[in-house]
């Protein structure tokens, strides 16, 4: 269980700033109001132990959970830039490196390779915490390269998305992401490289209208938003209340799109059966 | 006839030019000059006024309630047309229209959103907001295409997906994805036009192809200038501010490389002169098809997948 006691320690050093689970003493459960301790609720997979919520936990989280070992970043070095010089009453260069100093993050998604189960795999992981986990030029490219680097190493590929949508700042080239980073997984394909999408809290709008829902296995952790329009703009438009658990993973399951939902502590053995599985199709 | 706010200066002209065709009607007295010197008048401040327009004003135009919608153009340009109705899985999506016809000898496919032309077919079409059967409508007419090894043509004017609860349920993200994916896919030319709105997703979900033109007077953004104020701005007032922020104009899409060119309206616009507008456009799609023909299909998806992949811009840092 080496894996899982890094992950409780997180003890890899360059990765100890890069948390997005929430740091201090106490925890107080955003759904049922249980207070606990952070370890209490590190110890349990940043999962509320009363009411089993799944707290939003940041990229490196989830490799430290998934990976057997150490793992490596890839593609780290490509940064937004304010191409547009957009504003709104904040500039967006300004969001960018506010974004980077509170995350120490470089952008919205961070793409690792490793095994899981000695099976080689590439993840790329979305972070709610670098503007809401919006999809800029940067996401759609790194995910470009993701696939890339899949098909020349002929290993699959799994993203974690957890994304409000595009990245307005960045206007039409964000909405063109869509296109790109769907083009691109049409060429995965084409190669017969499996493509896991894994959804978690929350996938909305162009992440969810393009890449998201474009998994050879479409799965998510429990109680996770997902969907194309926000909730509060389908309230707008309908002028009604929206139904109980709307939205929400199980609604989704419900409706047939996904394939499964799975606990965050089961994860990582799902993922090893469903590699096993795609990888030795005719094992003795 | 409808007049903007910027088009204002413009009625009173017509007007005085509806007065002095009244007095030639009467008879007595010979107006010609007057007519002539009213319409020379008027096309020029048509110059003066579209000429200069904002972003803002562009997106007004591409809404203008006479601007002409897919149908217009569909039965105006195609010799024979077809219209198919349905998803086969659900419904028929009144939002998106299609069908196969013919433009000079060639057959084709054609795809567009359709917005109502009065009160009572705007809430029919959904107000060319699309739900998810729309989109799968789409993509099973773009399949039929391919079968038959007819290009198709997408006709982009949509305020956006519909973001309505059934749309949820029944997978509008699923739709618009899977669309992008068969799109980029496609073994036959896809050629794209932006005839009036050009919103986000629910615009891309018919919009992926080998070209990409916009008109004129159309906008084309990740979101509308007001949603964008009242997410950005917290309020619904700064649209005007929004769509200058967003750079969403025909011109600056071209400039960005995210676009293949721009199409040029007629005087005023397109609504100002639709026979003309459609033989324009006509006479495009008869070249880009006849072009786009002559590539094999694996050609064709290559470069079309080469295209997206360079959408972006980004800078590389130093390593820390
Ligand atoms: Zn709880």
């Amino acid at each position: 269980m080496g894996w899982f006691k890094r992950f409780k320690e997180g003890i890899q050093t360059a990765t100890k700033n890069k948390k997005e689970a929430p740091d201090g003493l106490w925890y107080k459960c955003k759904k049922c109001n249980e207070t606990i301790t952070v370890k209490e609720l590190r110890d349990n997979y940043y999962i509320c132990p009363k009411c089993e919520y799944h707290t939003r936990i940041g990229s490196y989280d989830y490799f430290e959970l998934l990976f057997d070992g150490k793992y490596d970043i890839l593609f780290d070095n490509l940064v937004s830039k304010d191409f547009l010089e957009f504003t709104d009453l904040v500039d967006y260069k300004d969001r960018l490196v506010k974004a980077k100093e509170k995350t120490h993050l470089n952008e919205a998604i961070t793409v690792a390779v490793g095994k899981i189960a000695k099976k080689p795999i590439l993840i790329s992981a979305m972070d709610f915490s670098f503007i809401g986990g919006s999809m800029g030029s940067v996401v759609g490219e790194k995910i470009s390269r993701s696939v890339d680097y899949c098909i020349e190493h002929k290993i699959p590929y799994m993203n974690i998305s957890k994304s409000g949508g595009a990245r307005m700042m960045e206007s039409a080239f964000s909405l063109m992401q869509m296109a790109k980073t769907s083009a691109k997984l049409s060429q995965l394909a084409r190669k017969k490289i499996p493509y896991f999408s894994f959804l978690t809290d929350p996938t909305t709008g162009g992440v969810t209208a393009s890449f998201a829902m474009l998994g050879d296995i479409n799965f998510s952790e429990p109680g996770a938003l997902i969907g194309f329009a926000g909730p509060r703009v389908i309230k707008e438009t309908i002028k009604r209340d929206l139904p109980e658990g709307f939205q929400s993973s199980e609604f989704l399951l419900e409706h047939g799109f996904l394939d499964f939902i799975v606990d965050r502590k089961s994860l990582r053995t799902k993922l090893a059966d469903l590699l096993t599985l795609f990888s030795d199709p005719q094992a003795a | 006839m409808v007049f903007l706010e910027f088009e204002r200066p413009l009625e009173k002209l017509y007007e005085q030019l509806e007065k002095i065709r009244q007095i030639e009607s009467e008879g007595d007295i010979d107006v010609t000059d007057k007519v002539k010197e009213l319409e020379s008048k008027i096309k020029t401040k048509q110059k003066e006024i579209y000429s200069n327009l904002s972003g803002w004003q562009k997106v007004q135009l591409s809404r203008h309630p006479e601007r002409p919608y897919s149908l217009y153009y569909i039965e105006t340009m195609f010799k024979k047309f077809v219209e198919l109705h349905g998803d086969r899985t659900y419904g028929d999506d009144k939002a998106i229209v299609g069908g196969i016809g013919r433009i000079n000898g060639q057959t084709l496919v054609v795809i567009g959103h359709q917005k109502g032309v009065n009160t009572k077919m705007r809430q029919y079409r959904n107000f060319g907001m699309a739900n998810p059967e729309g989109y799968r409508k789409a993509l099973r007419l773009m399949k039929l295409a391919e079968k038959f090894n007819y290009p198709v043509v997408c006709l982009i004017d949509t305020p956006g997906a519909y973001p309505g609860l059934e749309a949820e349920e029944r997978g509008q993200a699923e739709a618009i994805a899977k669309n992008l994916l068969e799109m980029a896919q496609l073994r036959v030319p896809i050629v794209c036009y932006i005839i009036g709105e050009g919103a986000s997703g629910g615009a891309l979900g018919i919009g992926l192809g080998d070209r990409v033109y916009m008109l004129e007077n159309t906008w084309y953004s990740v979101i509308s200038p007001e949603s964008c104020s009242s997410i950005l701005w917290r309020s619904w007032d700064h649209k005007e501010e929004a769509a200058e922020s967003l750079k969403l104009t025909a011109d600056h899409m071209l400039e960005f490389g995210l676009i293949d060119d721009v199409i040029k309206e007629p005087l005023g616009g397109a609504h100002n002169d639709p026979e003309k507008m459609a033989k324009i456009l006509k006479s495009h799609i008869k070249k880009e098809v006849a072009t786009l023909m002559e590539l094999t299909p694996q050609r064709r998806i290559d470069q079309r997948i080469k295209k997206y992949c360079k959408m972006g811009v980004y800078q590389t840092a130093a390593a820390e």
